[in-house]
């Protein structure tokens, strides 16, 4: 069996920033495993510019933020192994992988980063009645055959839901000669940023149809293709009202209707997922309930924009470091709880060291769209810290930073959306 | 008067505009005015898309223009990016057209192939 001090699962930017970030703080054997025979994950077919702003100051399209990342990986002593497949993960951090290069291996960590993203929700998670034809695809299935294989999955397209891959998909097959009927949206409101409701749709005189969703695919029996969707308007609790009926004749329906963290490697390690996020439970420092097992990116919860990936999967190498030097630090618990339209939280807890010295930043997304309002954080009833925000949504990842040293007679930790104070 | 959602922040402000004294009504912030104006007299974007390449590990690398160009302009240069092929190696940077459309807009790879 091979032994290294510190094995990254996944090649995407949460894997090459933990990799970076591990590196930068003195680990010096770390291995990459990435299934694809390219480092990158899923910037290379997302082509489209707008990352960046927040790490790099500039809007760079995905392959080139990736670039920026291989380039600094490169600069050092890390390791990848492409063309690996990760088969199996014990708790006792033992990796079962396999290539055609190397065959089968079983390799033993010292620590592990999970860092293997998350993919698209499918017509089976969402359950639409209707013809089981051809024709229908996830957003990002035909982003890659569009932008990495160059086909065009077909020429008039509706697309259910208004996440951020199904928006940018829509202005790509118009660009590429497809007419967009429709993007059709279960919620009262987008589910993604507002600069691609913009750029994708309005640019695009594109409709959007709010509170609707598909309730039946209809094919043509010649070719086996779908011919026709019907969408239906929603009420109050997302159930399809009937006799609002619309007909949309198409040859293809695109589906862009949320990710899942992909964890099936850690639940054969047994590390503990939360329910809400699909994700591992997280201690502050990243780890999850496994020693020395840590998770950063779209694994541990889905993010919406690349450079907070970036900035999470760094502070994971950082603490995996800083475990690899110092041993696991066991203490007593905060316990971080999502109150009042607060969806989850992560980290879910939080130890109680460094109290001096440290600061948690506690990630979460809010359940509906509000202005003005703030995020509290109380313990006991007793409020501890207070965030004004003038816009809050769904769609939109909140991070929120605390020193440790308010936190040191705290048990729970709520966090909740409360009114501005007057 | 024309309606717009602003996108510099991800507030969303409604904005309404007019296209003649372009006075911006809706905005919470400086920022918002400047969007309004710009969407109205000449709305520009960064085009990204795809051009043909041979003799890499995919048949097509992605490209993008190096500055905004004219929103109108968004089909004529997809048509320009047709006729392009070319042939590995090509680096993130590498211009394919030059000032294309009478502007002083280039195509640039954006992908290392």
């Amino acid at each position: 069996m091979i032994e290294r001090e510190l094995v990254i699962i996944g090649g995407g930017p949460a894997g090459l920033s933990a990799a970076y970030g591990a590196y930068q703080n003195g680990v010096k054997d770390i291995l990459i495993i990435e299934r694809d025979s390219r480092l990158g994950g899923i910037l290379n077919q997302c082509i489209h510019n707008g990352f960046g702003l927040h790490k790099f100051k500039e809007e760079l399209t995905g392959p080139e933020y990736a670039q920026r990342y291989i380039d600094l990986i490169q600069q050092t002593d890390v390791e990848v192994k492409s063309d690996t497949m990760v088969l199996d993960l014990t708790k006792d951090k033992i990796i079962h992988c396999i290539s055609s290069e190397d065959g089968y291996q079983t390799i033993k960590a010292k620590a592990i980063i999970l860092a293997m993203g998350c993919r698209e929700r499918t017509r089976g998670a969402i359950c639409i009645p209707g013809s089981r034809c051809a024709g229908i695809y996830t957003a990002g299935a035909a982003q890659k055959y569009c932008n990495i294989d160059g086909y065009l999955v077909g020429k008039k397209v509706v697309i259910l839901g208004s996440g951020d891959i199904g928006l940018i998909m829509a202005r790509r097959m118009v660009l590429e000669g497809a007419t967009v009927a429709a993007d059709v949206e279960l919620c009262p409101y987008s589910n993604g940023l507002n600069r691609n409701v913009v750029q994708c749709l309005n640019d695009f005189n594109i409709p959007l149809y709010l509170s609707h969703t598909v309730t039946d695919i209809v094919s043509d029996e010649k070719n086996g293709r779908v011919s026709k969707v019907i969408i239906s308007k929603v009420d109050e609790n997302r159930k399809p009202i009937p006799g609002t009926e619309t007909e949309i004749e198409c040859d293809t329906l695109l589906l862009s209707v949320g990710l899942i963290p992909e964890n099936e490697l850690s639940q054969n390690a047994e590390i503990e997922i939360d329910p809400r996020t699909k994700g591992p439970i997280v201690y502050d420092n990243l780890e999850t309930s496994v020693e020395g097992i840590f998770a950063c990116g779209n694994v541990l919860h889905v993010h919406d924009l690349v450079d907070f990936v970036s900035l999470e999967a760094e502070k994971a190498g950082k603490k995996v470091a800083e475990y690899l030097n110092e041993g696991e630090k066991y203490a007593t618990l905060i316990k971080v709880e999502n109150r009042e339209q607060v969806g989850y939280t992560v980290p879910q807890y939080i130890r109680k060291v460094n109290l001096d010295n440290d600061t948690v930043q506690i990630s979460f997304r809010v359940r509906s769209p509000m202005k003005n309002k703030r995020i509290v954080l109380e313990s006991e009833g007793k409020e501890i810290a207070s965030f004004p925000r003038l816009h809050l949504a769904p769609s939109e990842m909140e991070n929120i930073k605390i020193k440790k040293s308010k936190l040191r007679d705290v048990a729970v930790l709520s966090v909740s959306i409360k009114e501005m104070q007057r | 008067m024309k309606e717009l959602i602003c996108i510099s922040c991800p507030r969303g402000c409604h904005l309404k505009v007019d296209e003649k004294t372009l006075e911006v009504t809706g905005n919470s912030c400086p920022r918002g005015k400047i969007y309004g104006i710009s969407e109205v007299t000449n709305p520009v974007r960064i085009i990204t898309s795809t051009v043909k390449i041979s003799g890499a590990s995919s048949p097509r690398v992605s490209v993008k223009t190096d500055k905004p160009i004219a929103k109108n302009k968004m089909f004529e240069v997809m048509k320009l990016l047709d006729k392009v092929e070319l042939k590995s190696p090509v680096n993130i940077g590498d211009i394919v057209l030059s000032n294309i459309l009478g502007t002083d807009v280039n195509i640039v790879v954006t992908k290392k192939m």
